[in-house]
């Protein structure tokens, strides 16, 4: 299978001094999907900014299909926890940005996003702005506005952490059927380890900072919405809690 | 309901509005003083102001004060977000704590040497005393813009220019109208002061010009058109503000 995302031994150390990540390597293959999972502070969203183009690594390599990343590519969508969602926009105008800023035409935008939000439920909303929606909607949008640029690499950060547990779950099912549905390859962060075991075919546990593989898990399981449910889960979870733990004293 | 709630404010403002004429009135009546004319004696003065040539004088000055108000923010607003990045704040933050401080209505007597004693004067030195207000409001606002809101769009593949258009610019635009509400009655009182001389139009002209010739309705009449002034600017950019910044009022 092809690999699709690398980290090839990825350093960062901020301007200030601050060491983020520390020669983290680790790579998903194509239609893979994979979390991140660590302790608070252990540099995981300074990972998803390089891969997305926004930072550069210190040393080290950060590889989409080989090549290196240096701008935000079409090819790689970012959703970010609470910010994603511009609350000056309204819920087209929002899911639209995307293909206005890669300068696509009107009639192109307009077609798009209609179909992404009825595909999504969210039809109707239009003209909503993101605060007159509940949470699970407006990382629904979220979503719809990553979804919109057609992209085969998804990278979360902490997507579905500031939702209740009963519309988390919902989401998780909902990210779940739109990763399988549509091939991409997806690199979630979290600090949920459920959210970990469900939702990534691999899990990578960094330590505390600065963040270095402490382990990688292989978690074949992943794919059916009652996994969740199984001994195999939660023998899963047992795993990855026991690795995290590891990886901070 | 909404519709009855708007109701029910205009009439609050009506009956607030009639009771503050009321007090004048009374005030009036026990001061007994021909400093003070009563609310109907002003509003003859002011008929007969509009019958004469006030309004010709409520045009100037309203130009006066919206072409320093309008100048003061092409200039404020982006110098205020370019401040979002540290580099460029790093030259601005210094200019705005060593400047703003400083009372710029003294810069009268060098703005008169630089432009004359014409319009233009009077239109720079409203447009530099509102600049650095309007300055102040928009950095703060620019600086307080959550990173992530920038880099989210980053990742969609923005430019630099994106950045102002579809962040900076929204994000800040309710506290730059505030500011801009706040920086009118500034720019009306820097409006009096330059009025108040070397000019035969404008309403400060028209309040100094009654008040030397003593004539005290007049005077008033020239007063409440100024307040009037200062309220119609102040409404127009509420309206504004409930256009442009229609996400923060759903």
């Amino acid at each position: 299978m092809r690999i699709m995302i690398e980290s090839k031994g990825i350093s960062k150390v901020y301007p200030d001094g601050t060491e983020a990540l520390r020669e983290v390597s680790f790579d998903v293959s194509e239609g893979k999907s994979c979390s991140i999972i660590g302790p608070s502070g252990c540099g995981k969203t300074t990972l998803l900014f390089i891969f997305s183009g926004i930072l550069k690594p210190t040393s080290g390599k950060a590889l989409i299909e080989g090549k290196e990343v240096v701008s935000p590519s079409k090819e790689v969508a970012l959703i970010l926890q609470d910010y994603g969602l511009f609350p000056w926009k309204t819920v087209y105008e929002n899911v639209s940005l995307g293909l206005e800023l890669r300068r696509y035409s009107k009639k192109e935008r307009k077609r798009t996003v209609s179909s992404l939000l009825e595909d999504l439920g969210l039809k109707g909303f239009e003209n909503h702005y993101p605060k007159q929606l509940s949470g699970g909607m407006q990382q629904r949008i979220g979503f719809a506005r990553a979804m919109a640029l057609n992209p085969r690499i998804l990278l979360m950060d902490e997507p579905l952490s500031s939702l209740d547990a009963l519309t988390r779950e919902t989401l998780q099912n909902f990210l779940l059927s739109l990763w399988k549905n549509n091939g991409m390859t997806m690199l979630l962060v979290t600090h949920n380890i459920e959210e970990a075991v469900f939702l990534g075919e691999k899990i990578v546990v960094l330590s505390s900072r600065p963040g270095s593989v402490a382990e990688i898990i292989e978690n074949h399981k992943v794919g059916d919405v009652n996994y969740r449910n199984t001994e195999g889960f939660l023998e899963k979870c047992r795993e990855v809690r026991r690795s995290i733990e590891d990886g901070v004293t | 309901m909404p519709g009855s709630e708007e109701e029910h404010r205009g009439w609050s403002y009506l009956i607030i509005g009639f009771l503050i004429l009321v007090m004048w009135h009374l005030f009036a009546v026990l001061l007994n003083s021909i400093a003070l004319p009563t609310p109907v004696a002003v509003f003859y003065a002011f008929i007969s102001g509009i019958k004469d040539d006030l309004l010709a004088h409520l045009l100037i000055s309203a130009i006066r004060v919206g072409c320093g108000i309008l100048f003061a923010l092409a200039l404020a607003l982006p110098l205020g977000m370019v401040s979002y990045k540290n580099r460029a704040d790093k030259i601005v933050a210094p200019f705005i704590y060593l400047l703003y401080p400083f009372p710029h209505i003294v810069l009268l007597p060098l703005v008169i040497l630089l432009f004359g004693i014409g319009d233009l004067s009077k239109i720079i030195l409203i447009a530099i005393i509102v600049f650095f207000q309007i300055l102040v409001t928009t950095r703060d606002a620019a600086r307080n813009v959550s990173m992530n809101y920038i880099y989210s769009l980053l990742s969609l593949g923005a430019s630099e220019k994106d950045i102002y258009k579809h962040v900076i610019l929204p994000a800040s635009l309710p506290k730059i109208l505030t500011a801009m509400r706040i920086s009118i009655g500034t720019a009306i009182a820097v409006l009096f002061f330059v009025e108040s001389f070397a000019t035969t139009k404008g309403l400060g002209y028209l309040i100094m010009d009654a008040w030397s010739r003593m004539a005290y309705p007049d005077l008033y009449a020239a007063i409440v058109t100024m307040a009037l002034l200062g309220f119609c600017l102040y409404v127009m950019l509420e309206e504004v503000e409930h256009k442009v910044c229609a996400w923060v009022y759903v």
